[in-house]
């Protein structure tokens, strides 16, 4: 089952532990309900969206109200630090927190106490504070953009708003920056970096690139970055494996962007409505290319992936 | 010329041959604080720069105001009299982290994209409409989309009137660069 650690833009959000569900734009969480415009209720709102299609039980949020000030965020670190994520829970994926080395250190070192080390997945604050934390290398992904990759690459940036220039150059050269993020220990194990094209990478450097269909609106819509890593946590949260979610989850992303017909006016809900009708042509897809009669969604683990045009590397 | 005139006169011409630190830093509790420091020293005419703290006192979100030191009593002065004082004055001799002073924009026909640093805001040219706003990772960048998308860009809070981290005060220089392009 998948943990979402995150933050709510509402001040008066209580912390608050439990399965979430989605009420028509909604997401809800033991009664307390948050709309899904971006951020950790978007990346819920997609996981959950993935979880339907797989036959999973809803995520269960960690969630607290932070609008920026921090002080959420604290007790949310706070309540981790001491309990950390209960339950039969194999994956978790940190999202929008105030990034916080001290905080970060205190949670991560409750979670490798876990009888059972789940798979950890980082993106936006959280992923901040891990990679200052000097302690990246503890986490299995990281769901950067490619602005995020390049302060990822940049080993003094403490925060992407002090990534040095001649990094932020290189933004074309991904694979380069990729390098620059692991030669400098600031990358996780696997990297799911989201831009055009996606990337799925880890130390050896790029394994597959997917760069289609294309949707130029994408970048300029808020929440597309947390539907991705909410797809990818759904996905490695149901069994999948780390690099083969990540190239589904980049795929069904993209899809679902597709089917909605976006503008740069757009709103996330009207992708992540699309999620469901994505990843069933998405499923469909590879289980018929991998000619092993694959189609039933929960053996998916076992289907190789082998979409033409997409490997770099073996 | 007064003697507040003639210090602020003195301060562009820079003096940084002396090795003992002659430039400090006011360290604040929030973004914010540092965002409404920064409002009111550069109301008073001090040339002041908000940059990256140094590595000792960094948490992870942290923005500082770069000040010539000789002047400190002056500047504590005026942010007292704000009611915006500090939580600490740190002289500094290293060189601190300078912010993101990058922009890039997009043109998608109606539609027009600003990004600076991780943050990137998006109006519609004809309406002149905020439509998206997207990138960062600060809890804040939620509630500042929450806040200005769908409002008239004359008219949506700036970011620096409700932002709070380093993700706001990037999203308020897309704001500003907007402004100044459409």
């Amino acid at each position: 089952m998948l943990a979402v650690v995150g933050t709510v833009p509402d001040q008066d959000f209580p912390l608050i532990t439990g399965k979430v569900v989605l009420q028509d734009d909604f997401i809800s969480i033991q009664g307390n309900r948050a709309p899904v415009n971006r951020g950790t209720p978007a990346l819920l709102a997609a996981a959950i969206k993935v979880g339907e299609v797989m036959g999973q039980p809803p995520p269960v949020g960690y969630l607290v109200g932070d609008i920026g000030l921090g002080d959420g965020s604290r007790r949310l670190y706070a309540r981790l630090s001491e309990n950390s994520v209960e339950g039969d829970i194999n994956a978790i994926a940190f999202h929008y927190l105030q990034p916080d080395v001290d905080w970060h250190n205190r949670v991560l070192f409750a979670v490798e106490e876990m009888a059972k080390r789940p798979v950890l997945i980082a993106d936006a604050g959280f992923m901040y504070a891990a990679k200052m934390s000097g302690q990246a290398s503890e986490y299995d992904l990281f769901t950067p953009d490619v602005g995020e990759l390049a302060f990822l690459a940049d080993e003094e940036a403490p925060h992407p708003f002090y990534t040095r220039g001649f990094i932020l150059h290189e933004e074309m050269r991904a694979p380069a920056l990729i390098e620059r993020a692991y030669q400098h220990e600031n990358a996780a194990a696997g990297l799911l970096v989201k831009g055009q094209p996606d990337y799925v990478a880890d130390r050896q450097g790029v394994h597959t690139t997917i760069d289609l269909p294309v949707e130029k609106a994408m970048e300029a819509i808020g929440g597309t970055g947390d539907t991705v890593t909410g797809i990818v946590a759904a996905l490695i949260g149901a069994g999948i494996d780390v690099r083969e979610a990540a190239i589904l989850a980049a795929r069904v992303n993209r899809l679902a962007g597709h089917y909605a017909r976006p503008t740069p006016a757009t709103q996330v809900i009207d992708i992540i409505e699309q999620i469901s009708a994505a990843l069933a042509r998405v499923l469909d897809e590879k289980a018929i290319m991998s000619g092993q009669g694959c189609f039933h969604i929960k053996k998916l683990g076992s289907c190789p992936v082998s979409e033409k045009g997409q490997k770099n590397k073996g | 010329m007064s003697i507040l005139t003639f210090f602020k006169g003195k301060r562009s011409k820079g003096s940084s041959k002396t090795k003992a630190p002659d430039r400090g830093i006011l360290v604040f509790e929030n973004t914010s604080e540092v965002i409404r420091a920064e409002t009111v020293l550069k109301g008073e005419g001090w040339r002041i720069r908000v940059m990256g703290p140094p590595p000792e006192i960094r948490t992870g979100c942290d923005l500082v105001i770069e000040f010539p030191l000789i002047e400190e009593l002056n500047i504590l002065r005026t942010l007292e009299a704000a009611g915006a004082e500090p939580l600490q004055v740190v002289p500094v001799s290293s060189p601190l982290l300078r912010p993101v002073d990058i922009f890039q924009t997009k043109d998608y026909g109606r539609y027009f994209m600003v990004r600076a640093a991780n943050m990137k805001l998006t109006v519609d040219k004809e309406t002149r409409a905020i439509v998206n706003i997207s990138g960062g990772g600060c809890p804040d960048v939620p509630y500042l989309a929450q806040e200005m998308v769908g409002k008239p860009l004359a008219d949506a809070p700036a970011p620096e009137e409700i932002g709070h981290t380093l993700c706001g005060y990037a999203l308020q220089l897309a704001y500003e660069e907007m402004r100044r392009q459409c």
